[in-house]
């Protein structure tokens, strides 16, 4: 096994994008992710990749389009406001079904809000983000390790699938140093007969674009989508189960909610409550079965987020609203203490909660 | 299993974030589960700085540090605001050179070190945090020249190579201090 080094999960998402072969990246400075891009400006020139500072959010996102029309792979990253600029960018780059990775590590909300952690973009990467009838797949890392994991796989997925990957993660698992390991297995990205890379005068022109003026072609374009989103539905979930098995309350975390959790998982059982955690990693597609397996012995599920109560909807339609279902939730850039979230299992053991 | 966590604070400028990642570097060189977490508000050179390091022999739940096994209180707000959090039983390191008052608490174990002026009267005034990370291992009988140069190795980059044994200097001061 290759050595281990110290690094912030932003410069873990740039190192392990280089690695995957991205050589293409536009992005715009945001706190609490300008590592990637000054990770990228460093070593995008000594590799031959193009690091491109763009005028703005939406000027990267474009590049991006345009990149990914190419058949490269590419990258952008930014946080919660800046990802909001690229809704757009990100709502065409689903219609032209162009393979890409973006990045939010996201921040409090919304407005321009503040810069400390916060889980508060759910809804909109699991939903889409921006117009029209379409979904990201969504990757929730909760180390420095799953943070340059998920970012090779994020391109994986991508090329696999013709999405955009999302990396959702949060200020503190950008700013954290975890040891890594960057030693992966690397598949070359597959070919693209799609891509925009000159006929040669031996082909059609391929066409790259999101415009379709003939309600029944756009139908068909829009129910072609969904069977491919359905493929990706049945077999691209992810998820970590931790002592759930013989649990009576189930927590669901992601991110750093996540590993605040289990210390108050932990602690539980050390007090006797048979407490678990189901972790979904990919936050789109949702890991349904995790839940409905455990929703036959768990009497109740928490739901710990750094938002006003986001993914507590989706645990919700998983459990089939068989069991309550509660909320422990800091906002606004605070993250719950393994005491709160104690605390909450320990009133939802004794009944105390709705 | 044992995991320690320690709780680095002071000015920005002081050094705080470096003093932590060299102590997570060190774990990580012995084969220990580590994090290392800065606060990253808008604050530079004289605000206020923090970080959380956890050396653990187990994987490192939450790398939030609330409260520390060890505190190391550079400035007097950082001692103020994070006293009460130790454990009982924990310890607490102040730089008595801007910190003028004593801990209040007597469940734990403070040590008192000029590291300001120490380092100052060593000619290395921007080391006074090394001069305390230098303690912390002694207390924790975990100084060794061999592992404080493998750990400076990983954290003091080659272009300032020469900055290693300097380091290594206040660390030694800092561990003699009585």
């Amino acid at each position: 096994m290759a050595d281990k080094v110290l690094m912030k999960g932003n410069e873990a998402i740039a190192e392990a994008a280089i690695i995957a072969g991205c050589r293409h990246y536009f992005g715009y400075p945001i706190t609490p992710q300008t590592e990637v891009a000054a990770y990228m400006a460093k070593k995008m020139p000594k590799i031959g990749g193009c690091f491109l500072q763009a005028e703005s959010e939406i000027a990267a996102i474009n590049m991006v389009y345009g990149v990914s029309s190419a058949g490269k792979r590419v990258m952008t990253s930014s946080s919660s406001p800046g990802i909001s600029l690229k809704g757009e960018g990100l709502s065409y780059l689903a219609g032209s079904d162009l393979p890409a990775l973006v990045v939010n590590v996201q921040r409090g909300g919304p407005g321009l809000g503040g810069i400390q952690p916060s889980q508060s973009d759910y809804f909109q990467a699991t939903r889409g983000g921006g117009h029209g009838d379409y979904h990201m797949i969504v990757l929730a890392p909760a180390s420095v390790q799953e943070m340059a994991e998920l970012t090779v796989k994020g391109f994986d997925l991508a090329d696999k699938y013709r999405m955009t990957s999302m990396i959702l993660a949060d200020g503190t698992m950008g700013q954290m140093m975890e040891p890594v390991s960057l030693d992966f297995d690397i598949k070359p990205a597959p070919e693209k007969p799609w891509a925009t890379t000159g006929t040669k005068l031996e082909r059609e022109h391929n066409i790259v674009n999101s415009l379709s003026l003939v309600p029944e072609e756009l139908e068909m374009l829009n129910i072609k989508r969904y069977e491919r989103y359905k493929i990706v539905e049945e077999s691209e979930t992810m998820y970590e189960e931790y002592m759930v098995d013989d649990a009576d309350i189930v927590i669901a975390a992601f991110g750093i909610a996540a590993r605040v959790s289990k210390n108050a998982v932990n602690e539980a059982r050390k007090q006797g409550i048979k407490a678990g955690l189901i972790r979904p990693i990919t936050l789109w597609p949702f890991p349904k079965a995790p839940f409905e397996k455990a929703v036959e012995h768990a009497n109740a599920f928490i739901s710990v987020e750094l938002s006003m109560g986001q993914m507590i909807e989706d645990v919700k339609l998983a459990t089939s609203c068989k069991v309550p279902v509660t909320l422990c939730n800091r906002v606004g850039g605070m993250i719950p203490s393994p005491e709160q979230v104690l605390k909450s299992i320990i009133e939802v053991n004794n009944g105390g909660v709705k | 299993m044992s995991t320690k966590q320690f709780l680095f604070s002071g000015f920005g400028g002081q050094g705080i974030l470096f003093a932590g990642k060299f102590l997570a570097y060190k774990g990580l060189i012995e084969n220990k589960q580590v994090s290392w977490l800065p606060s990253y508000g808008p604050e530079m050179r004289g605000g206020t700085a923090s970080c959380s390091v956890i050396v653990s022999d187990e994987p490192v739940g939450s790398p939030i540090v609330s409260n520390p096994d060890m505190l190391i209180a550079m400035n007097l707000p950082s001692l103020d605001r994070y006293e009460d959090a130790v454990v009982p039983g924990g310890v607490i390191f102040a730089d008595s050179t801007l910190i003028e008052r004593k801990v209040k608490r007597d469940d734990v174990t403070v040590y008192y070190i000029p590291a300001t002026r120490l380092a100052s009267e060593n000619g290395t005034p921007t080391l006074a945090n090394m001069i305390i990370v230098g303690k912390i291992l002694k207390v924790l009988g975990e100084f060794s020249d061999e592992a404080v140069r493998a750990a400076l190795g990983k954290v003091v980059s080659a272009k300032h190579a020469d900055m290693l044994e300097v380091n290594l200097n206040a660390m030694k001061l800092g561990a003699d201090y009585e």
